[in-house]
């Protein structure tokens, strides 16, 4: 049986993740999030985007005990530290935004207060930019 | 860049949210039901005449054919493209952003 390496030495992405969608209506916000640990493990540089719809997936207060299904607030607290991690540690070459459209944070009557983690807002010209530089976009 | 829009701008925002983040000068891929934005006579239109002016849009013949929609019925200024042009599309930018 052949063994599978993964030879990630000297290889550095900049990988956007674009969050589009509410988080329990459907699966696309799950699959993100799991993409996005991931990345972590390959210590790349990642982008983790919240627009549209998006953005509700890192509101405070999600209680989802009633529906039964696993709620991934806390998730986005260990990304958060994962991010934090990274800026401390001067040997790790990892940086990690984590950014909210000012646009669709405001369309549906938010504030960067109302999140559970502390994100960077940025209007859609700046986020134009940060997608125009990445090296993958992963949409969902 | 290349960003692809595959839904109806009638049904979802991804056409919205992809005018509104996609760089001047980059380009844009209407495909499956987003084909429908790239026709003539519909509230989508403005808009997408307008984004053909400051980017370059491309639509996927396969998908406008497969929906009854004819080329004489395009918005000026964007280019249908085959399975082959998408290719080269993919080929010829430096990433792709999914509009989903």
């Amino acid at each position: 049986m052949t063994e599978v390496v993964f030879e990630i030495e000297g290889v550095k992405k900049v990988i956007t993740f674009l969050n589009r969608k509410a988080p329990y209506g459907t699966i696309y916000a799950l699959e993100v999030l799991e993409s996005v640990l991931i990345t972590a493990a390959f210590e790349q540089h990642a982008n983790i985007v919240f627009v549209d719809d998006g953005v509700y997936q890192i509101k405070k207060g999600q209680d989802t005990a009633a529906l039964e299904m696993k709620n991934f607030l806390p998730t986005y607290g260990i990304i958060e530290m994962e991010k934090e991690d990274a800026d401390e540690d001067e040997d790790m070459d990892m940086n990690w935004r984590i950014i909210v459209e000012k646009e669709s944070m405001e369309a549906r009557g938010l504030t960067a207060d109302d999140f559970k983690i502390d994100v960077e807002v940025l209007s859609s010209a700046e986020l134009a930019e940060v997608l125009e530089t990445s090296d993958a976009v992963i949409g969902g | 860049m290349l960003h692809t829009v595959n839904k109806s701008p009638f049904e979802r925002n991804s056409l919205d949210s992809c005018l509104r983040l996609a760089k001047k000068g980059s380009a844009i891929l209407l495909m499956e039901d987003g084909v429908y934005a790239a026709v003539t006579g519909t509230t989508a239109t403005d808009k997408m005449a307008s984004a053909a002016k400051g980017n370059s849009v491309y639509v996927l013949g396969p998908d406008m054919s497969a929906r009854g929609l004819a080329e004489d019925q395009l918005i000026d200024g964007i280019k249908v493209v085959d399975y082959e042009g998408f290719v080269d599309l993919v080929a010829d930018n430096d990433g792709v952003t999914p509009w989903l």
